[in-house]
């Protein structure tokens, strides 16, 4: 922060509006919203510095429940919204809630282009794999097969891997967190608003209406450890209840090693979040079930030229160099010719 | 100014006619390759130094590389320069400079009767005879009958006058267009220094290159000094401007002007949000390079993102503008759409071009009319602007910047590929002139309401994020009135329908009346919009010589418009609209007015002439 103003401390019910919060009773956007109303205030800057933007579908709905600047809009195009306000006022702290609907089907597009742009906006992509708001449609992060309303024989579709998609596009920061692990989805939060650039977290989120237990597998007490590895920086990937399994590097793939005998941890794979090539952040992405555990934490954080800044540096460049411009000047530019009283023409201004 | 060039060989030597011409219209023609658009532009700024009122058209093929010798690769320049007050680039050549077979062909039948050629024999070969789809040689089979023919070996020459340049022949033969401007700056006796000047500036690294140029532009010039090509010099005497400092301007330009001049004038940063897109590009090229004005501009990966940015930096505080031509102006509407509901301001320029679909990239029309008053889901009116020259597009971008951030709604600025990229001379505005557009963001916390309404305008508080206790949300559901809640309620949604529609309305209190020029009641009132204006004050003016009773008046205002429109038609027995379209214009006032309209259009990329307005008149009055 610039400004020497004392910053009021700020509180979790700081960042609450007083609009009643209107998703279904158990939905996992609960969850969501209070990690960030929590992660926000302990953040040190002033409450009015704050944009939340989004789209359309239930996740979208967050910015009403945030006491913060919002601004709900169309389906899809919260990220170039975003990136319109953020390159306009880089001082703005400029968050962005979405859905796999808003942010992977209609938005593609504006996703790919602001992570490879870095420019300096939070993305928190709600993934519950499925339309909610329309009523439960398949989406492009629903399974093969999947039976809803418009795929009732089973989707042939299919899906997109959201985080493979990020990294692809040059994201600089991307992580998973999954809605109830409360506290990984707040330090995750913590470490996406610490990061100077465009970060992209998907959190996996239950829709307890239309795909109710679709990341059960993974959230259940009883086979969670086994179907979860936590990425942790400067760390081996080890999970299992016993902490007994381990993944290694094995040539160009991943493989799951039991750790017992001669194999424990040194064999597996340590974790590097900063590694300036994707590629093996690329393959955890890829990794899940029935095969592979699923990863969540951080799965890249790098640094790169973030755009918004680069606008701004050019400008200061150039009023640097050729001074602030003047409209007089501008107007008065090009060839001129001047007509006199009686029709005298001269060339240049008068 | 001397228009004399003191150059050997002087004309002294011969006898030679000069003729006084108050006007005349030449057509430069080549291959899109043959840097005709370069030349015609060298020739305009010459005449304008002179003093002549000028208006050029550009006519560029819409492919970058079409084959070249063919004809759909021919691209042509057009300028008009005139001793008297003149409005558009003219209806028929006069002269017409024929790089090629396939210009003289797609030229041709435009041309005046005993309209002068000069064609280039060098390309007349039989390989580019047949891609222009002539069977022989019209240089030579007498079908240029009824034409003044002058034919010079124009490549032959050129490669001749830098025989000793070092230059290789592809090279040489690139400078062959000044060899032919050299020719028309004798016809018309104009200097050559300001395209000297200019040659020298643009290659400023490459003096080889401006060197060789300059060379072949004399040679031009003295091959007619020295030759008996002519017998005849042609004079066109200064034009009648008001006093003042001009500058020959493009609308595009005026456009970027505009939205600079009411940067600065409003005291808000300037973010323009665009997609490139033919015609409207050049406003996008002309504002990148304005960094030093502190101009953000951004290049989106789609229309949708462009206008998308822009409504976000809206709600960040700037003066936010978007920029397209039709198709991208339907991607938009969503977003557009978006911009009506939150009433944050905005511009959208849309710089019409030939539809639907692709249609004709590069031509012009005024098919969009529609589209932008109506071209939104449920009700979303919004203000419609159109500028009605090139350089009534600065005041159009002024203008639209006032009733955008006073009015707090986004404006629509309609401009056409003819306006866009034609010129014509501007008189410059002096700063202090230009409207103050001073803005005031909302910043009282106890008295903010998102959506409380100035009681005069309708408009709602713009409050920028920054703002300590102005927090608030805005968004695409409908709103509660004063609260911006999201609101279901059946009778708060009709009266926010209502609010937005008389918000617009409203504005019909804040701009000027509609004059009318010529006759003020009469037999016929003609009446147009955007970039016909030149063509209808030409004919109508003929009209009137004539004896004729008839009125004109221009639509700048198209949504809402001027509040005493109604009262001007009553004032005409009939009344005449010609737009290039099928009809939107005279669609709209017939609807609103239930008064019948003669709707005359013309649909064919090309502007309105003169002469097809005033028959149009004369066949209505004296049928
Ligand atoms: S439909 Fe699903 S995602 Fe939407 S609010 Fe209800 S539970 Fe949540």
């Amino acid at each position: 922060m610039t400004s020497n103003t004392e910053i009021p401390v700020l509180k979790k019910k700081d960042f609450q509006s007083d609009q009643e919060v209107r998703w279904c009773p158990g939905c996992g956007d609960y969850a969501i919203l209070s990690a960030v109303q929590s992660v926000l205030p302990e953040l040190g800057i002033p409450k009015e510095k704050f944009v939340v933007v989004s789209g359309i579908g239930c996740s979208s709905r967050f910015p009403y429940y945030m006491d913060t600047f919002g601004f709900h809009s169309i389906h899809g195009r919260a990220p170039a919204i975003a990136t319109g306000i953020k390159v306009a006022r880089p001082d703005l702290e400029v968050w962005i809630a979405t859905g796999d609907g808003d942010a992977m089907s209609i938005g593609g597009n504006h996703l790919i282009h602001t992570l490879r742009r870095n420019v300096g906006v939070k993305i928190v992509m709600f993934n519950n794999r499925i339309y909610g708001l329309t009523k439960g449609q398949y989406s492009p992060t629903s399974e093969l097969g999947k039976r809803t309303k418009s795929t009732p024989f089973g989707s042939v579709d299919n899906p997109f891997n959201p985080l493979s998609l990020a990294i692809g596009s040059g994201a600089t920061f991307v992580a998973r967190s999954v809605d109830i692990f409360v506290k990984h989805l707040q330090e995750t939060l913590r470490r996406a608003a610490a990061h100077d650039g465009a970060a992209y977290v998907e959190v996996y989120q239950n829709c307890n209406i239309f795909n109710d237990g679709a990341f059960r597998y993974m959230t259940e007490k009883d086979s969670r450890d086994d179907n979860v590895v936590y990425l942790e920086h400067g760390k081996p990937l080890v999970f299992g209840k016993k902490g007994n399994k381990g993944i290694r590097l094995s040539g160009t793939r991943l493989e799951v090693i039991e750790l017992v005998g001669h194999l424990g941890p040194e064999n597996c794979l340590v974790w590097d979040e900063d590694e300036p090539n994707p590629a093996i952040a690329f393959m955890l992405a890829q990794m899940g079930p029935p095969d592979f555990p699923t990863p969540v934490g951080v799965f890249r954080a790098v640094e790169a030229p973030r755009y918004h800044e680069g606008v701004s540096r050019q400008i200061e460049e150039q009023i640097e160099t050729r001074g602030q411009g003047s409209l007089e000047d501008l107007i008065y530019s090009g060839e001129l010719w001047t007509v006199g009283e009686g029709g005298k023409i001269t060339g240049g201004r008068s | 100014m001397s228009t004399e060039v003191s150059e050997k060989g002087s004309s002294q030597d011969r006898e030679v006619t000069r003729e006084k011409m108050d006007e005349v219209v030449i057509r430069f023609a080549g291959d899109s390759g043959d840097g005709m658009q370069l030349t015609g532009g060298q020739f305009t700024a010459t005449s304008a130094l002179l003093g002549n009122d000028l208006a050029t058209l550009p006519d560029y093929p819409a492919e970058i590389r079409a084959p070249a010798g063919s004809l759909p690769g021919v691209s042509a320049f057009q300028v008009r320069i005139a001793d008297y007050d003149i409005h558009t680039p003219g209806d028929a050549p006069d002269v017409l400079i024929a790089m090629n077979p396939a210009a003289l062909k797609k030229s041709l039948v435009d041309l005046k009767p005993n309209g002068i050629i000069i064609a280039n024999t060098d390309e007349f070969n039989d390989r580019n005879l047949k891609k222009a789809a002539y069977d022989q040689n019209p240089l030579e089979d007498g079908s240029l009958e009824g034409f003044r023919v002058y034919s010079a070996d124009i490549t032959t020459m050129t490669r001749r006058t830098l025989e000793d340049s070092g230059l290789d022949v592809k090279t040489q033969d690139r400078c062959k267009n000044f060899f032919a401007l050299g020719m028309i700056y004798w016809l018309f006796n104009r200097p050559l220094e300001t395209t000297s000047e200019w040659l020298q500036q643009k290659f400023k690294n490459r003096p080889e290159i401006a060197d060789a140029n300059i060379k072949v532009m004399k040679a031009g010039y003295n091959f007619c000094d020295i030759t008996e090509v002519f017998q005849v010099r042609y004079e066109v005497e200064p034009a009648p401007l008001e006093p003042g400092t001009y500058r020959n301007i493009m609308g595009n330009t005026a456009v970027a002007l505009g939205l600079v001049a009411a940067s600065r004038r409003s005291g808000l940063p300037l973010f323009l949000g665009s997609y490139p897109i033919t015609p409207a590009s050049d406003i996008l090229h002309d504002m990148s390079r304005f960094k030093n004005y502190g101009v953000i501009t951004y290049q989106a990966e789609d229309e949708i993102a462009a206008v998308c940015a822009a409504i976000g930096a809206s709600f960040g505080g700037s003066l936010a503008v978007t920029t397209t031509s039709g198709p991208g102006l339907a991607l938009k509407s969503e977003a557009i759409n978006l911009a009506v509901m939150v009433e944050l301001p905005m511009i959208i320029v849309n710089v019409q071009r030939g539809g639907p679909s692709t249609g004709l990239p590069t031509k012009t029309e005024q098919s969009d009319l529609l589209q932008a008053m109506y071209g939104r889901n449920g009700d979303s009116p919004l203000p419609v602007l159109a500028a009605a020259s090139p350089a009534d597009c600065f005041n159009g971008a002024l203008e639209a910047a006032r009733i955008a951030t006073r009015h707090m709604v986004p404006v629509m600025l309609l401009s056409d590929g003819y306006i866009a990229n034609g010129s014509e001379p501007w008189r410059l505005p002096r700063v202090e002139d230009l409207p103050d557009l001073q803005t005031d963001f909302w910043s009282d916390p106890e008295t903010f309401e998102p959506f409380l309404r100035d009681p005069d305008t309708l408009a709602r508080p713009w409050a920028i994020p920054g703002t300590p206790g102005l927090e608030h949300r805005i968004g695409g559901l409908e709103k509660e009135d004063v609260s911006g809640n999201v609101s279901y309620d059946p009778l708060n949604h009709e009266k926010m329908t209502e609010y937005r529609m008389d918000k617009v309305a409203r504005i019909a209190d804040d701009i000027p009346e509609l004059e009318v020029t010529g006759d003020q009641t009469g037999d016929l009132l003609v009446l147009g919009w955007g970039s016909t204006l030149g063509a209808i004050t030409g004919a109508v003016k003929a009209a009137r010589r004539d004896g004729l009773k008839v009125g004109q008046a221009h639509l700048r205002y198209i949504n809402p418009f001027p509040k005493n429109l109604e009262e001007v038609l009553s004032r005409f027995e009939q009344v005449l609209v010609p737009e290039m379209n099928t009809g939107q214009m005279a669609f709209l006032l017939q609807g609103r007015f239930l008064k019948p309209i003669i709707s005359y259009t013309k649909v064919q990329g090309k502007p309105f002439f003169r002469p097809e307005i005033y028959y149009k008149i004369k066949e209505i009055l004296e049928p």
